[in-house]
């Protein structure tokens, strides 16, 4: 714990360093692609006073000068597991976009969605010493809360304060300079597997690049694709990536649960390629182009070459009609979905006063699946894209780069964590000395 | 058909990625842009000159050409010619200007010629000049001896200011000049001018003029009189003494001092025959009203 809050600390450090030299990468390690963006900040526009995101959604402040996307390999499920051939794909990947924004990238920001992340609800409660709430005492609140076991093996990834309350009045963004009795706190954390973040740590630091901050997918996700409403009155973004799909219920601007399951669209095509007996890539290519949810009776009519290269005519010649496509890919859609389901239930989902449900993610891109979705879901479904960024290329605009762009909204305007308040050890001394301090003013 | 080798993998490999980083390092880049060819071109420089002795043969060539603009016929300067000086003064400033003609006039530095000229005791004032033609002009303005001046270190001409010009070996060279002495003449050379004139009735029986204690002046005759004038008005007192000459004739007399120097009580020293002569005369006038 305590040297992940160190590890977390220095990831700040690097980034506003990455600040000052004004440029950064944007890293989505997904199982089907990785995505890379460059961002220049070009200076910081002002920040709203109030914790509302600004004019431009926040993100006038850097502009994308270099992107490239290229196929993942070597990952399964969100999690590295071939740590050579992540490695190769990373780099061809922040090659192409150094090359494309003529700019040499030392720090980079990361995501990934594997590594079972699992959401906890912190509370903590402490009594003010001077009536007033200062930096130290929500540094002193956030450390009052008392951290479940999560379990060794595991660690914080994200440990986001959502809500402040003061004596009686719940709800407030940012109590610093209020006055109160008791200051209370909810705070959200994230936890995944460790060695999931030593191996991505590990990967990004063989290409030569320092690790400037780490997100869970699926809250980039969120950040993009949610609608600055729908954040605030409660909405779950889920992101239907490659290996798996990631959900994340925001509430008040704030994510409050995140969460993953382990199944994507490569099994989809795992289940196309094993139905039909035809290359993995052959049958991407089926999914991608003729891909559905929904049989039409036109679909036992439209016949689809499945091809191969044995050499027997016969063989290579098969044919399948469309519906037989579907046949195979809402079988597995329907479980993605309803996994996704018995998921938000756990949340709660059911409890939110807005249920608004965003698809998001490359998987969110097969004809029909929000008709589907929404039978399963709920009512309140919609598909999302990503927000739209300076200088993002059009090719980078679909659904399946919405957590590469939230990354670097995220970039752009962090959210508060733990780590971000001074560490209450060593206020101790801070205020014997300052006791000390008030002794000599009170008697001299 | 199925190719059967490896296929060809995408990813750059780790050299050619740091390679591409390092190119896109700014450092780096400027380096390439701007330090690799300045440095193949100070190699290339360096090493057209350090081959052989080029350098001694472009200095050499540059040499040449200056040489050839400065020795072109209009630059040269052929003699010098010397204005307003006399005979010896001229052999003076050839001496004192050494220069080998014909000279090139880029050689040649005219305001230390004048400087040096100027230096010369008999030039009042020089100008040096290199005429149209390839003449070295030398315009001077000789000082004009005033008189001359005995003092311990000898016999000098001086100049109406008070310079000395130069050594004499005799007084009969110079008869026309009034004689000064006495330590401080020279700095009151025009008082004793203006005396000198005003001493004109006086004809040749003036000898000279002396500074006295340098603060003022005794004329003195033949026959070893002196006229004593004071500081203040000298050329007053000389004057009146000049109209009692004329009147009484004063100083054909036989008197040692005329004692100008208090001007409302001018005395006369006799000298010591004539004071005998007096008591004598007194005497005898005295005899014969008692005889």
């Amino acid at each position: 714990m305590k040297d992940l809050y160190h590890s977390q600390r220095l990831m700040r450090q690097m980034r506003r360093q990455a600040m000052q030299r004004g440029v950064v990468a944007i890293l989505d390690v997904g199982t089907s692609k990785i995505s890379c963006l460059v961002l220049r900040f070009d200076g910081q526009g002002p920040l709203s006073d109030d914790n509302s995101i600004g004019s431009m959604a926040g993100q006038s402040g850097f502009r994308v000068v270099g992107a490239a996307t290229t196929r993942s390999r070597g990952i399964k499920f969100g999690e590295i597991r071939a740590m050579q051939e992540t490695e190769r794909a990373i780099r061809t990947a922040l090659q192409a976009a150094q090359k494309m924004a003529e700019l040499r990238v030392d720090h980079v920001i990361a995501c990934f969605s594997g590594g079972a992340p699992r959401s906890y609800g912190l509370d903590g409660r402490i009594d003010l010493e001077d009536q007033v709430v200062t930096e130290a005492e929500v540094g002193r609140v956030l450390a009052a809360c008392d951290v479940p076991e999560y379990g060794a093996g595991r660690e914080v990834l994200h440990a986001q304060p959502v809500n402040f309350a003061l004596d009686h009045r719940s709800g407030l963004g940012d109590p610093r300079g209020q006055r109160g009795q008791a200051l209370a706190v909810d705070m959200h954390m994230l936890t995944v597997d460790a060695d999931v973040i030593q191996n991505l740590a590990h990967c990004i630091k063989r290409c030569d690049l320092e690790l400037a901050g780490i997100a869970s997918a699926s809250y980039a996700a969120g950040i993009s694709s949610l609608v600055e409403d729908e954040q605030e009155l409660g909405a779950a973004c889920i992101d239907l990536g490659g290996g798996a799909t990631g959900l994340s219920i925001f509430m008040k601007k704030h994510m409050i649960f995140a969460d993953a399951v382990r199944i994507g669209g490569d099994h989809v095509t795992g289940d196309i390629s094993m139905g039909l007996g035809i290359p993995a890539a052959r049958a991407e290519w089926i999914k991608t182009m003729h891909g559905g949810v929904h049989a039409t009776g036109m679909d036992d009519r439209e016949m689809i070459e499945i091809g191969g290269d044995t050499g027997d005519w016969e063989h290579d010649r098969r044919r399948v009609s469309r519906a037989e496509v579907i046949g195979i890919m809402r079988p597995r859609v329907e479980e993605i979905l309803e996994e996704v389901r018995a998921r938000l239930d756990a949340a709660g989902f059911d409890h939110m006063p807005s249920q608004q449900i965003v698809l998001t993610g490359g998987g969110s891109q097969i004809p029909g699946l929000d008709g589907l979705a929404s039978r399963i879901l709920g009512h309140q479904v919609r598909l999302g894209r990503p927000l739209r960024v300076h200088g993002l290329p059009q090719s980078a605009t679909g659904p399946g780069f919405s957590s590469v762009v939230g990354l670097s909204l995220f970039a752009a305007h962090p959210q508060d964590e733990w780590w971000d308040f001074a560490v209450p050890a060593d206020r101790y001394s801070a205020r014997s000395l300052r006791r000390a301090v008030k002794w000599f003013r009170d008697n001299w | 058909m199925q190719s059967l080798g490896p296929s060809h993998d995408p990813a750059p490999s780790r050299l050619s990625y740091r390679v591409q980083r390092w190119m896109l390092t700014p450092g780096i880049r400027l380096g390439l842009r701007i330090g690799v060819p300045g440095l193949v071109l100070g190699a290339a420089v360096a090493a057209f000159f350090l081959t052989g002795d080029r350098v001694a043969q472009i200095t050499g060539k540059i040499d040449d050409l200056k040489a050839m603009v400065r020795e072109r016929p209009e630059f040269m300067v052929e003699l010098m010619a010397i204005d307003g000086a006399s005979a010896d003064l001229a052999d003076d400033i050839r001496a004192a200007l050494p220069v080998d003609f014909p000279a090139s006039s880029f050689d040649l530095d005219p305001d230390a010629m004048r400087d040096t000229v100027a230096a010369l005791a008999p030039v009042e004032s020089a100008r040096v000049r290199i005429r149209p033609g390839g003449v070295l002009q030398v315009d001077v303005v000789e000082r004009i001896p005033a008189a001359l001046w005995r003092s311990w270190s000898g016999l000098s001409l001086i100049d109406a200011g008070g310079v000395r010009i130069a050594r004499v070996d005799s007084r009969k060279d110079f008869p026309d000049l009034p004689l000064v002495a006495g330590q401080g003449a020279d700095r009151q050379i025009a008082e004793a001018l203006l005396l000198i004139d005003a001493a004109a009735p006086l004809g040749d029986r003036m000898r000279g003029l002396v500074r006295v204690g340098e603060r003022r002046w005794d004329i003195v005759l033949d026959r070893d009189q002196r006229i004593l004038l004071p500081v203040q008005d000298p050329v007053q007192a000389l004057e009146r003494v000049i109209a009692l000459h004329k009147a009484h004739e004063m100083l054909d007399r036989d008197l040692a001092v005329v004692d100008m120097r208090l001007a409302a009580r001018p005395t006369l020293r006799l000298t010591e025959d004539a004071v005998q002569e007096l008591w004598r005369i007194r005497g005898e006038d005295a005899g014969g009203q008692d005889g």
